[in-house]
């Protein structure tokens, strides 16, 4: 396996305002890495030091071999992004964007007509070739900002946010984009505030406040001890209302968390007041269950929170 | 393509796309300035004629009327109105009726028969300065005529002035306004043009893609600047040819060494343009922006005032003003048929400011990007 992207005590500072904290990763090779973290975290901040556009405050990091303070101009041939702002020109027809980006990247003459029929075929946008993109709907736009991305045949994809606001219909086709361009061994960086997005990753990160606060698989994070702290346990209420017993949960003594995921609630207890909770409500199915990518991050950001100064 | 200049030809090609897409706005860039060549060429005339005047003939005679004749004959003042109180010719002047008022005296026909002088009361509104001071010295002038004419009575002057004006023979306001106006119009378009098209990029996104692209600063800079520049240059030509043959302002330089002075200046505001580009945040920014280049450049480029009259500060201010060097160059080379040799300096000193502009523009473009 080879490393596609690292970063290595990452550290970016504007003023005194640190964006991004001591940030250490690597992903392989063909991975589909996800990045996830509220709005202001500093996804994007490291998204464009790994591209060469802002240099480290310290540490450093390295993009397919290259270094990302010294080879930006490299780098950037041989990296592809598109962000939730898709970066199309409305006004100007499919076929023009990807001949634009195209020209962008070098690629001429048969080159750039061999590339852009393999993207057409991938994509399946070429019904559309003649259309002005801002007439495309959220789906197509999606793909016509892949193909664009793409269209220098990048090792390395990043994907900021790819698929806000779009259906889900269009987002699972995006999606299985993503993973037939992984098995060609194209790496990709994804940020996403979708949980079934992350659960979809090989590994995920987790940023918070400029932090890497937890990274691995969804199993392993599931498992992290942070998320399944001691002495507690995690718990599936099943209960004829579960909107109006919410809030009686959350009062009872142990409850550390509580929220509802569909005909039922999700708990996180104290194991020993556990019985209690039990008795008072009888009428409720009561069982252990395994934490959701969401239950994890959101049990790391209440210790952190609680943690902070 | 040289790295330095990486993506130029692209996104040339992309901005001229954009710009036969955008129908109405292309319609409007080019329209707007020739309509206001239209009306200022056509209202701006700083010749004074014809300035409404009331008339308080106290003495009404044969000498009155003749003093007065020569009043009206002088093309400056419109004798419209008579009235028979001096309290009448105050309130017509205070009312905006008459900016002049001739008033003359019961005793003036008496006083001139006697050989004692006579006087003639000429009142001035003087709220417009130039009004103001030609009527005065036409004023003066008429009666300085008359007293000749009556003096001598064979009615020769001894010495004649024949005064001849050079390049502007008629001293036709349009022959100096126009070319000035040429250098304005095409500053507001260029400027405006080209700030609005890099903002919009910022606004819509596209420019975080660009960055994210092997595209130079430069690249992207010149790529933008050849498809305004060329539109710019093309309304050029169509303006001087509406001076040519409405405004019948004759060229006498050389029209090919004026297009050629002209590249610098485009290149200067285009420069501007990407310099207001890289400050504003919004294309509401950008025209606020824009806007405030318009007043220095009317107003201390020496299109409308002498440079020369300024207090020093300003004069200083004027030289770093580019419309200044290209109001010469205009000036120079359609009314004084100036050349090359006369007007290269000015040529030089635009070419330089715009290459400023635009490195200051690309610099501050990769300050900018990274945040």
């Amino acid at each position: 396996m080879t490393v596609a992207i690292s970063a290595e005590h990452l550290t970016i500072r504007f003023g005194s305002f640190t964006a991004v904290n001591d940030v250490s990763f690597s992903v392989q090779q063909g991975e589909i890495f996800g990045f996830l973290g509220p709005n202001g975290s500093g996804k994007t901040t490291i998204i464009k030091a790994l591209c060469g556009l802002l240099k480290p405050t310290s540490g450093g990091g390295s993009i397919l071999g290259m270094d990302i303070r010294k080879d930006a101009a490299e780098i950037k041939q041989r990296v592809g992004y598109m962000s939730q702002k898709f970066g199309l020109y409305e006004d100007l027809t499919v076929q023009e964007n990807i001949a634009f980006y195209a020209g962008v990247y070098g690629i001429e003459g048969a080159k750039a007509n061999q590339r852009k029929d393999e993207v057409l075929a991938l994509t399946g946008i070429g019904p559309y070739l003649k259309r002005r993109a801002g007439q495309l709907s959220g789906g197509w736009k999606q793909r016509l900002a892949l193909a664009c991305a793409i269209i220098h045949s990048p090792e390395v994809v990043f994907l900021d946010e790819p698929t806000a606001g779009i259906d889900p219909v269009a987002r699972r086709a995006l999606w299985d984009l993503f993973f037939r361009l992984s098995g060609q061994g194209v790496t990709f960086f994804v940020t996403t505030h979708y949980m079934d997005e992350a659960e979809r990753c090989g590994r995920v990160g987790y940023i918070y406040l400029s932090n890497l606060v937890a990274i691995g698989t969804v199993a392993e994070l599931q498992r992290l001890p942070d998320a399944n702290p001691a002495g507690t346990t995690r718990i599936q209420i099943r209960t004829d209302r579960p909107s109006a017993a919410l809030e009686d949960v959350r009062r009872m003594p142990g409850v550390r968390e509580a929220t509802i995921f569909g005909q039922s609630i999700h708990a996180l207890v104290e194991t020993a007041q556990l019985a209690q909770l039990k008795e008072r409500m009888p009428q409720a199915t009561i069982e252990p269950i395994e934490p959701s990518l969401e239950d994890v991050f959101v049990t790391l950001t209440y210790k952190i929170m609680e943690t902070a100064p | 393509m040289k790295p330095l200049f990486r993506g130029l030809i692209p996104v040339a090609r992309k901005e001229f796309l954009h710009i036969v897409r955008d129908r109405g706005t292309l319609f409007f860039a080019l329209l707007i300035p020739m309509l206001q060549l239209f009306l200022f060429g056509f209202a701006i005339d700083t010749n004074i004629r014809q300035v409404s005047t009331v008339v308080l003939d106290e003495s009404q005679t044969q000498e009155s009327r003749a003093l007065l004749q020569r009043f009206a004959a002088s093309d400056v003042f419109a004798l419209r109105s008579s009235v028979t109180s001096q309290k009448a010719m105050y309130n017509a002047i205070q009312s905006g009726q008459a900016r002049v008022g001739i008033r003359i005296p019961p005793d003036y026909s008496r006083h001139l028969l006697d050989g004692t002088t006579a006087s003639v009361l000429v009142l001035v509104d003087g709220s417009d300065s130039t009004v103001a001071a030609q009527t005065v010295s036409t004023a003066t002038g008429v009666a300085l005529n008359e007293s000749v004419a009556r003096v001598l009575p064979s009615g020769r002057i001894p010495i004649d002035v024949r005064p001849s004006v050079l390049y502007n023979p008629a001293t036709r306001s349009a022959n100096f306004f126009v070319p000035g106006l040429i250098g304005i119009l095409l500053q507001v378009m260029t400027i405006l043009l080209i700030a609005l098209s890099l903002v919009r990029e910022r606004e819509r996104g596209t420019l975080e893609q660009l960055t994210m692209t092997p595209v130079a600063p430069l690249g992207l800079m010149v790529g933008k600047m050849i498809p305004y520049g060329c539109m710019a240059f093309m309304e050029l030509c169509a303006i001087l040819a509406v001076m040519r043959v409405v405004f019948q302002v004759p060229i006498n330089g050389n029209v090919l060494v004026l297009l050629l002075l002209s590249l610098p200046f485009l290149l200067t505001v285009l420069g501007i343009g990407l310099v207001i580009s890289t400050k504003a945040h919004t294309q509401a920014e950008a025209f606020q922006l824009a806007m405030g280049t318009i007043l220095p450049s009317v107003f201390l480029s020496g299109y409308i005032f002498l440079i020369d009259n300024m207090p020093p500060v300003f004069q200083v201010i004027s030289r770093i003003i580019p419309t200044t060097y290209y109001i010469l160059i205009l000036r120079g080379v359609i009314l004084r048929g100036a050349g090359l040799s006369d007007l290269w300096v000015d040529g030089a000193i635009l070419t330089a400011m715009g290459s400023a502009a635009i490195l200051l523009a690309a610099r501050q473009f990769v300050r900018q990007k990274a945040i």
